[in-house]
């Protein structure tokens, strides 16, 4: 496999994560999934709905792309460590995505939280990959407890907003140690193909796809803009300069 | 006997195991956890754990999310 996403003790050939979330309907879903090349995609946990199946899964299983399973909804660590306890036995995965957040306004996560859910789950033998703000020190604080990623929010879940503190991103790229994962606030190409550039290890998005007019042409898009973003990190791009310097001889 | 499961009364045979429930709801077994008075079943404990009468009971699964 050429240059893969190493996360604990699985390798992925795409450095796209997509999530379920936002999709009118299955058929879209997987469309959407398959264009967008993702081999590991988000599921939440909620109530068996009685009358309906295990659709998602079945689409996932068809598509051989594992299941990351999330605790969204959780506010405290102990809501989140049952979910994902859960989690671990509804589909025989000890991955998850762990989320807390703080409120439904802006689903900010909440860093107390979020680190004494995560140390939980680390010492019950998860592989856990905490969705986080975008805060050096906290990222630093999560891997150091043994997550097996970082996954600090470009902006707020589902706005779209892009990547509202690159140099924050770009901190806690230098300093980690484990792979970091842009998660949120991704509206479009430009955006995934950004955090690729900053030096992140992959993108995890799901609105920007889901809820796009197009959702299968925007996970073709997303999945181009996520190898062009990793090309140019490694490329070694030009200084940014004040004045022009021509490309052409001069006669 | 009378359970609560996902916040409903309903009714499951006297001295079911979990899977025995799961089968009585109609739930694939596949996919689903369970927890009983806010405990996890562990999957491998499904045919050997009893649900007591009276239980709150959560079957969970995975649907589109994040």
């Amino acid at each position: 496999m050429d240059d893969p996403l190493v996360i604990g003790d699985r390798q992925y050939s795409s450095r796209l994560i997509t999530g379920t979330g936002g999709a009118s309907n299955l058929a879209v879903l997987e469309r959407a999934l398959k264009a967008s090349g993702t081999e590991l995609t988000t599921v939440s946990i909620r109530r068996v709905d009685t009358a309906g199946g295990t659709g998602v899964l079945e689409v996932l299983e068809r598509l051989g792309i594992d299941p990351l399973p999330n605790t969204a909804g959780c506010r405290t660590a102990a809501e989140a460590v049952l979910t994902a306890r859960m989690a671990r036995e509804a589909l025989g995965t000890s991955w998850v995505k762990l989320e807390v957040v703080a409120d439904d306004r802006t689903l900010l996560p909440d860093p107390v939280e979020l680190l004494d859910a995560a140390a939980t789950l680390v010492d019950d033998g998860f592989t856990v990959l905490p969705y986080t703000n975008d805060d050096p020190v906290l990222a630093l604080r999560l891997e150091e407890l043994g997550c097996a990623a970082v996954m600090p929010l470009g902006s707020p879940i589902g706005t779209g907003l892009g990547i509202r503190n690159p140099h924050n991103i770009e901190l806690i790229v230098a300093r980690a140690n484990v792979p970091v994962i842009l998660d949120a606030g991704i509206g479009t190409a430009s955006d995934a193909a950004l955090a690729m550039e900053l030096g992140c290890a992959a993108v995890l998005l799901a609105t920007s796809v889901t809820r796009a007019t197009d959702p299968e042409a925007m996970a073709t898009a997303m999945r181009h803009a996520v190898l062009g973003g990793r090309l140019a990190h490694g490329a070694g791009r030009v200084p940014q300069r004040f004045w022009a310097q021509a490309s052409s001889p001069p006669r | 006997m009378f359970v609560r499961i996902n916040g409903a009364e309903r009714a499951v045979p006297d001295g079911a195991t979990v899977t025995e429930m799961l089968a009585a709801l109609g739930v694939p077994a596949r996919g689903v956890a369970v927890a009983i008075d806010g405990a996890v079943v562990a999957r491998t404990d499904h045919d050997r754990t009893v649900v007591p009468d009276g239980a709150d009971v959560e079957v969970l699964t995975a649907v589109q999310g994040g």
